[in-house]
């Protein structure tokens, strides 16, 4: 074996700096590959999710998305016409801390369909929001037809069945579905002419 | 030792996971599903098999009081390909491994390969000891999330194989599961050795 190097403070500092330097150089190389399929797989998901949440579009909600208050709002047009509008809302009272949700609005504002994005819940429990027995039950919801009441698991005195074993994920999925329809209907929801009947459901489309 | 010892060492006799004991956390954390072990596995044995093979090539140009520092510099930057290459081309896996890709950096394994085996070995065998050890914990830890996904939720890899309404053993998929889980493997490893006197 040749002989070590000895840890003197040159030899400390130049060693360490070089292979900081080599690996800093690694690192940019790999970032500028994987920069521009990261973005795309993540644009991908954008529009996946949009697409699951909305009923049939034909333009691009990703292109003129807008962000209020950390939340994201695209909207779905079919032909000129607004079929739907998707909101990404978050929770921050999530077993594990924060999750991301895509939730679809119908122009009328009840609830076209749910889909979690980012989640770190307990998986085998509070991960079963994802399934359809859960989320499900939003759908064709209207908040406005709870006569001001949020949408609450029914241990809170709200309608919605709570997953087993999860009521902190059950109520931090409402808390995020609350959130996205009180800012949709805020700041969308004068653009929307069905939103004055919202009593009405499916009234527009 | 020949160089297949090298390779099967980690496999069995040292395995890192029931023999070694190291690296429980991500053992105990992600083993809540058999997929889940196959990912963080995969990952690890990629970091495991790069960093042995760069700090065995460079343990003379390495001086013994900045070892530590510099092998971390040379673990982080490979989790951070990993990381990387992963979010960009396989976003699926990525989306239930995210968070504990960053942790492999701190995975006693890796830093425990480079002190006791990298930095005294020739490249060679430390890249053997980092596919064998790689392996090893693969294995170990899809075994924990099979044996943790078929009790917890009725599934294996995802295809469930009783309805969704059945009652599972939850307990399973929660942290005292895998303790329980990981004690009993521990047990049967170390019966089985002393049988076969491995």
């Amino acid at each position: 074996m040749a002989k070590k190097l000895d840890s003197t403070l040159v030899n400390m500092i130049l060693s360490l700096l070089l292979i900081s330097t080599v690996m800093a150089a690694a690192l940019g190389f790999v970032y500028g590959v994987t920069k521009g399929p990261i973005e795309k797989a993540d644009k991908q998901k954008e529009i996946q999710a949009v697409r699951e949440v909305l009923p049939a579009f034909d333009n691009d909600p990703t292109m003129d998305s807008k962000t209020i208050e950390g939340l994201v709002f695209y909207e779905g047009k079919k032909s000129g016409q607004t079929v739907g509008c998707a909101v990404k809302t978050f929770t921050d009272k999530g077993f594990s801390g924060r999750f991301d949700l895509m939730v679809g609005f119908k122009p009328d504002g009840s609830i076209n369909q749910i889909v979690v994005l980012e989640q770190k819940e307990t998986p085998g429990l509070g991960t079963k929001m994802k399934e359809p027995k859960f989320k499900n039950q939003f759908n064709a919801l209207n908040i406005a037809n709870l006569s001001g009441k949020l949408v609450k698991v029914k241990k809170d005195g709200g309608s919605i069945d709570a997953i087993t074993a999860a009521t902190f994920s059950s109520r931090a999925f409402c808390d995020g579905v609350q959130k996205a329809y009180e800012l949709y209907m805020k700041n969308f929801g004068a653009t929307c002419p069905a939103d004055t009947t919202s009593t009405t459901k499916g009234g527009s489309k | 030792m020949s160089n297949l010892k090298f390779f099967t060492n980690g496999l069995l006799k040292e395995n890192p996971t029931f023999v070694l004991v190291l690296g429980t956390c991500p053992t105990l954390a992600v083993t809540t599903a058999a997929i889940n072990g196959i990912g963080m596995g995969a990952a690890t044995t990629f970091v495991l098999v790069f960093s042995n093979l760069l700090i065995a090539a460079l343990k003379n140009y390495i001086p013994d009081k900045v070892r530590i520092a510099a092998f971390i510099v040379i673990i982080a930057t490979f989790v951070t390909i990993v990381d990387l290459v992963m979010k960009a081309f396989t976003p699926d896996l990525y989306k239930t491994l995210g968070i504990f890709i960053p942790l492999i950096v701190v995975n006693c394994i890796i830093l425990g390969r480079a002190e006791a085996f990298a930095q005294k070995n020739a490249v060679l065998p430390a890249v053997l000891d980092g596919i064998g050890m790689g392996i090893g914990f693969t294995l170990a830890i899809t075994i924990m999330g099979a044996i943790r996904e078929i009790l917890g939720n009725g599934s294996i890899f995802d295809f469930r194989f009783v309805s969704q309404d059945t009652k599972t053993i939850l307990m399973f998929i929660l942290p005292p599961g895998a303790f329980l889980t990981y004690g009993y493997l521990i047990a049967i490893m170390n019966s089985l050795k002393r049988k076969y006197n491995l």
